[in-house]
């Protein structure tokens, strides 16, 4: 028991690998906002890439969205974000994309 | 003293007259507009007007829009200033009253824009629904659409749209993979020519200074779309093709921007799209002749007014950087760290000083060129774009 403990504060005390740990919210609001948005709009009204918002989404399943931000899509501008974000960023994005994303 | 109080008044927004110590009537104090310009505020929609010889904000106009990837173009008389927001808004300012002149939603989502050489056209070029239209520069009134359907019949976003001499326009259609030019000559008609199979997904376009050279960059192949505009049968031809060698391109975060470019008398600098590159392409031969290592993805390379050096930021994430490029020798001579999230670049007419837009701190830093320190600071909310009215006797983009 107390080697658990002392493995989970071992593990508290680790510093983020880069594609592991979850990234802060405000953190990944401004990267969608603005670095996303250099293609799809700050508002993700869409751009060169195409529009990210609630209704351009409906038919799309969170978990494709998240692929399609991780892995990027080959023939097209859109890059594959692995690496800087982690699965459960993706995931986190692909959702709040879906229901219309915070400011 | 207070003829001239407006000058000290920072940030205050409205009309920048100053009324008469001796009590007469207001009139407006006499002001000139060439060293007047604008920073884009993109996430707050709106524009700080400056002043770059006296390094200061004036006045802020509010109510622009979506200003994500604005830009701006000028009247020939510097006096009037037109924006063109990612919301297809095309707003006209009114340098020397700092207010909005005009506004119209002309697109559901518009890229870019151009003014003729005669100031009398502005041409806006769309993502959606794609092509480019075209309205007087006074009214606003809209006197021409073209629809940019390619080859294969649909409708394609527009990109690196430039003017050319005798009110014409180039532009290159970026899911078409063409680059047509727009001919006003003849009044509100244009006359079209097309070059098709220009390249695949053309991203942006601009025009040498002697509005000689049309290249536009191909993020779908490994190379340039280029147009000799002075031969005397126009083609379209691919240059500097194969410039990654058979390397793997790297995901590109952001799409390189052939505006500013290095111009020098002997060869061209461009942003390679994605490598860590800026490219040197010759400009008798259109060959490529240097690939030049650099700190990240470049977006701008943009050349000190003499053609010198070129200055170039870079894509996110490594975009807290700016390195000087040394155009004789075709190396990087300089790098500093103007502040986090640097967006753009822009000198001053004569390039003793240049402003660079430092959007994750908040602030524009102006700096001396040729000490290459920093000489004062502009605080701007979330600061993309400067473009100085000086632009207005620029030819090229």
């Amino acid at each position: 028991m107390a080697k658990g403990a002392a493995l989970l504060t071992m593990i508290a005390l680790l510093p983020p690998a880069c594609a592991a740990a979850q990234q802060p919210r405000d953190k990944l609001v401004s990267l969608v906002r603005q670095d996303c948005g250099s293609c799809h709009g700050l508002t993700l009204k869409g751009g060169l890439g195409p529009a990210l918002l609630p209704p351009n989404l409906a038919g799309k399943s969170v978990e494709g969205l998240a692929a399609i931000i991780l892995d990027g899509v080959p023939g097209t501008p859109m890059p594959p974000w692995r690496g800087e974000l982690s699965p459960e960023d993706a995931r986190w994005i692909a959702q709040e994309l879906k229901e219309g994303f915070p400011q | 003293m207070k003829r001239r109080a407006f000058l000290g008044a920072g940030l205050a927004a409205g009309a920048l007259f100053a009324s008469n110590a001796g009590g007469r009537a207001e009139e407006p104090a006499p002001r000139a507009t060439g060293c007047l310009g604008l920073i884009v505020e993109r996430a707050s929609g709106s524009v700080l007007l400056i002043d770059n010889v006296r390094r200061a904000a004036l006045g802020r106009i509010e109510g622009l829009g979506d200003l994500s990837h604005a830009t701006a173009v000028f009247s020939p008389c510097e006096r009037y200033a037109y924006v063109f927001g990612r919301d297809g808004g095309l707003t006209k300012l009114d340098l020397l009253e700092s207010r909005i002149e005009k506004r119209v939603l002309q697109s559901g989502n518009s890229i870019g824009g151009a003014i003729s050489d005669d100031g009398r056209l502005i041409a806006v070029a769309n993502y959606t629904p794609g092509g480019v239209n075209i309205f007087d520069a006074d009214a606003l009134a809209q006197a021409a659409s073209i629809p940019a359907l390619g080859a294969d019949g649909k409708a394609s976003k527009t990109v690196g749209i430039v003017p050319l001499p005798g009110r014409r326009f180039i532009f290159s259609l970026y899911d078409a993979g063409e680059i047509w030019i727009a001919d006003f000559g003849d009044g509100a008609t244009p006359k079209l020519t097309k070059f098709a199979n220009a390249g695949r997904l053309p991203y942006d376009g601009n025009v040498t200074s002697d509005a000689r050279h049309y290249l536009a960059g191909l993020f779908g192949e490994d190379g340039f779309a280029h147009i000799d505009l002075w031969a005397p049968e126009l083609k379209c031809e691919r240059v500097a093709q194969n410039y990654f060698g058979g390397q793997q391109r790297l995901p590109v975060y952001k799409m390189p921007h052939l505006e500013g470019w290095g111009q020098s008398a002997g060869e061209l600098l461009l942003p390679a799209c994605g490598a860590h590159e800026v490219l040197a392409i010759d400009l008798q031969t259109m060959a490529l002749k240097k690939r030049i290592p650099t700190h990240g993805q470049p977006v701008f390379c943009v050349a000190r007014p003499d053609g010198r050096e070129v200055w170039v930021n870079f894509a996110h994430p490594l975009n807290d950087i700016v390195q000087i490029i040394d155009v004789p020798t075709l190396d990087v001579v300089h790098s500093f760290a103007p502040g986090p999230g640097v967006m753009h670049l822009e000198f001053t007419p004569r390039g003793n000083e240049i402003w660079i837009s430092a959007r994750d701190a908040d602030r524009v830093v102006v700096m001396d060129v040729r000490r290459r320190e920093k000489i004062a600071e502009i605080p701007a909310q979330k600061p993309s774009g400067i473009l100085f009215a000086s632009r207005a006797h620029r030819l090229g983009g």
